[in-house]
Formats: C-alpha cells, sequence, structure tokens
C-alpha cells in the first residue's frame, strides 16, 4: 500500500532509493535550437489573455444582464470555465514565469490566476518546484491527483471542486490565523511563510466582502462571479488535468513514462494552454506554452506515441484505474517508436507490472 | 592562492547565452552578457543543484533550467523563487581572445 505522505514512510524510501531529486532522462537537442525554444516573448500571452478576460467579462456581463432567468445559465458555465479551469493553466504557465518574457505580467496574471483556483501563490509555487523535481515519486511528489488505487469519490466530485476547491478554503482560513500545515513546512522555506499569511488573509478579505455584498442584495449573484465558478467550471481542468498523469507509472525517472502527450481540440488547448503536450513540458519546462507544439515536431520520434483525444486518453486510463481500484499492481506503459532511445528498464522495477 | 585560469576563448559562447566550465573537480557557467561582457559563476543552481549552462539567459539574469528560478548572473542575486541563496560570483578577463576567470 502506498503511503502518499510528504513525510511518511514512502517519503524516506524514495530518498534511501534514489529518486528524490534525480538525474531525469532528456531527450537530445542541440544548444542553439533549444534557445530558440525556450525563448520568451511577451505578446502571444498577451493577446490569450486579453481574450481570456474580455471573454470572463462579456460572460459575467450578460449572465448578470440576464439574471435570474434560466438564459443566463449557458454564459454563466461558459464564465465557470474561464474562471474554474483556464485559471488551473495560467496558475501553472505563469508560475513557470514562461507565460511573458516581462517578469510583472507574470507575476499579475499568477496571482489573479491562483486566487480563482484557490491555491496559495506561495505555497503553491513550492509545491510545484517539488513536483518538477520528483514527478509522481510517492512520498516526495505534493500534486498527484491519481493516487494507487485511485481515490475514486474525491476524483469524481472534484469534477465539481467538492474536494480541492474545499480544501484550499480551509487552507486559506488556517494560513490566514496564521499557522501553516505541517507538510507545507516541509518545502516552503522560513522566509516564505508570512507570505503566505499575507495572501491568505488578503483573500479572506476578498470573500467576506464578496459574502457580505450577496447578503446585502439578497441573492448569491455576487458569489456567481467570485468564488462559485471555481465549483461549477472546475470540470474542465480536472477532466484535462487527470490525463497528465493518471494510469502511468509511478516511481520512475523518465517522463516518458509518468506522462502523456494527448492532441486536443483548439478550444480544449486555450484553456489549458497546451499543457496537453505533458511530457514535452515536464522534460524541458522552460519551454514556453505557445512554443510546446515545436518542441512536441522536434523530439516525437524520441516519445511514446501521443494518445489521439481527450476521449481516447480515458478509454486507455481507465480500465487501468480500475484493475488499480480492484488492487492489482500495474500501469500503463506505451510503447516507444523504433527511432526512440529506449526506457531503462532497471530503474523502474517500483512501479509494477506494465498493464499490457 | 588564486590564479587565473584559461576558461575558453570568447567566440565559444554566443552574446546572451552560457556555457558550462569544468576545472579542479568544480563546474562554473561563463557567461557572455548581451553589451559583450562575460561573467562567470558557480555552475550549479542553489536550490537544487541543476546544472545553470543548460538554462535560458535573458539581459543579465540566468533562467535555471528545472525550476525556473532565476540569477543576476553579474552579482549572483538570487531573483526569483524558488531559488533563494545567492550563487558565487568570480573574476573575469578577457586576455588574447580568451576569457579566463579567477577562482580560489
Amino acid at each position: 500500500m502506498r503511503n502518499y505522505s510528504l513525510i511518511g514512510p514512502d517519503a524516506e524510501r524514495a530518498v534511501a532509493a534514489g529518486l528524490a531529486a534525480a538525474d531525469w532522462y532528456h531527450s537530445d537537442i542541440p544548444r542553439k535550437e533549444m534557445k530558440a525554444l525556450m525563448a520568451r516573448e511577451d505578446g502571444p500571452a498577451i493577446r490569450d489573455t486579453a481574450v481570456l478576460y474580455g471573454a470572463m467579462i462579456l460572460f459575467a456581463g450578460l449572465g448578470t444582464w440576464l439574471w435570474p432567468s434560466l438564459w443566463s445559465a449557458p454564459f454563466w458555465l461558459a464564465y465557470g470555465v474561464l474562471y474554474g479551469s483556464a485559471s488551473d493553466s495560467r496558475w501553472h504557465e505563469c508560475g513557470h514565469g514562461t507565460a511573458f518574457r516581462t517578469a510583472w505580467m507574470n507575476n499579475a496574471v499568477y496571482h489573479i490566476a491562483s486566487f480563482m483556483i484557490v491555491r496559495n501563490p506561495v505555497t503553491w509555487r513550492w509545491s510545484h518546484a517539488r513536483h518538477h523535481t520528483d514527478t509522481i515519486i510517492v512520498g516526495r511528489d505534493p500534486e498527484i491527483a491519481v493516487m494507487r488505487p485511485p481515490a475514486a469519490l474525491r476524483l469524481l466530485s472534484n469534477f465539481f471542486g467538492l474536494a480541492d476547491a474545499w480544501a484550499g478554503w480551509r487552507r486559506m482560513l488556517l494560513n490566514a490565523s496564521g499557522r501553516l500545515a505541517p507538510e507545507e513546512a516541509t518545502f516552503i522555506p522560513e522566509s516564505d511563510r508570512p507570505k503566505v499569511v499575507a495572501v491568505a488573509r488578503v483573500w479572506v478579505l476578498i470573500y467576506a466582502a464578496t459574502i457580505a455584498l450577496a447578503l446585502w442584495t439578497g441573492s448569491i449573484l455576487p458569489l456567481m462571479v467570485i468564488g462559485l465558478p471555481r465549483l461549477y467550471g472546475a470540470w474542465h481542468h480536472v477532466m484535462t488535468g487527470l490525463l497528465q498523469h493518471g494510469g502511468l507509472a509511478d516511481n520512475v525517472i523518465d517522463h516518458r513514462l509518468n506522462s502523456r502527450t494527448v492532441y486536443m481540440n483548439p478550444i480544449s488547448r486555450f484553456i489549458y494552454w497546451n499543457m496537453n503536450y505533458h511530457i514535452e513540458h515536464h522534460m524541458f519546462p522552460m519551454v514556453p506554452y505557445h512554443r510546446l507544439p515545436d518542441l512536441h515536431e522536434r523530439i516525437r520520434g524520441d516519445l511514446p506515441v501521443p494518445t489521439p483525444s481527450i476521449w481516447a486518453g480515458y478509454r486507455e486510463m481507465l480500465p487501468v484505474l480500475m484493475r488499480q481500484l480492484r488492487g492489482e499492481e500495474l500501469f500503463l506503459k506505451r510503447a516507444l517508436p523504433a527511432t526512440a532511445r529506449p526506457y531503462r528498464e532497471e530503474l523502474h522495477l517500483a512501479s509494477g507490472q506494465p498493464a499490457e | 592562492m588564486t590564479d587565473w585560469i584559461d576558461a575558453c576563448a570568447t567566440d565559444e559562447i554566443d552574446e546572451e547565452d552560457v556555457i558550462r566550465f569544468d576545472h579542479a573537480g568544480r563546474t562554473y557557467a561563463i557567461y557572455h552578457s548581451p553589451d559583450g561582457e562575460f561573467f562567470c559563476t558557480d555552475g550549479l543552481c542553489t536550490h537544487e543543484q541543476v546544472h545553470l549552462a543548460e538554462g535560458l539567459v535573458m539581459d543579465h539574469v540566468i533562467e535555471c533550467p528545472k525550476h525556473n528560478g532565476q540569477f543576476d548572473y553579474r552579482t549572483g542575486e538570487a531573483k526569483r523563487a524558488p531559488v533563494c541563496v545567492n550563487l558565487a560570483t568570480y573574476p573575469t578577463r578577457v586576455e588574447g581572445g580568451r576569457v579566463q576567470i579567477k577562482v580560489s
């Protein structure tokens, strides 16, 4: 039985086995090409951010105008996905600092997105750094969404934010009281802890003002704009996010084994900011989202064949998760093309048996 | 005792780029700034010991390839989380088209 606590026995085992801060596999790319792929610019993210925030203002405006008629529902659903799901990818990309070349632009969008997705921007910057150091290493990675066996009810409830958002709000209240959870203390340095508390207190003020406005007006409309869309718009980021690593290997040091690249439709790619190229992102996190398709073309001969659609991703993932739920110790292992460098099987024995 | 150590030819590093230089069991990063100057720092990120020479140079900043932490490579100052500890820096000079560094 795996223990996913960062302060539990699997954390110690991972360190002892050399899985913590290990030397991960990388496809070969000449320095000049890599430099070109990593190059930063502001243009694409300014365009996408203008479209995102413009659409949010439009949809929320139409939803408010038509409120409380049922005709407002489609606009709230659209607004909700942008608030409760696009914020996940903006939080992610701007947290890496790769969306914009200009630092303050990354920071501004990062803080707004962190509020919407209910992830403390200080805490989660450190959490995500650990996710990249020790991707899907049990006991080390604080961002493993699909565990073994999968927590099925939790996963399903997260399509409506019921587990993660509530956990985020509870954590916000804890942090606002001046305290950190024990696990947070394992990856947040002392110097950053006051910032965690300060952000949480600002958020509490924003939510308090929103709730006060709702009470004063006798309507949940203010909460339809701030807060509730984290629940009713969460489904898209959960749908795409579960495919990142779900059903694949754990305790390996090759992203081709524990991450999944999925071809998606243009709307999902806009909401997800190209994180469907997930092997590529983990292998080279310096490459901005708008260059990931180019990176994919450059190294695809060294990667497993991409999953052709979201639907296909669930068709390959769900049977494996069902077998894991029944207690089987297995994972989905995708074949590499003949052009790829092979997996180093001797390093990956801790992950169980391939499902096929 | 410190001596000037020959590291590389000036044309081995593109402007706004970095290379790795190993010497006496230690690893360094040598930078060519956009304004034509050369700088030298320790070669490993102070966060998790990743080689900075695989990172991205933007103006006077080096960004770590693993977690996107940033340093000002002229001063070694940590500029962006998750890096918190400054990088050690070393003097450089150019002699006869060669970059030399002074390390203790």
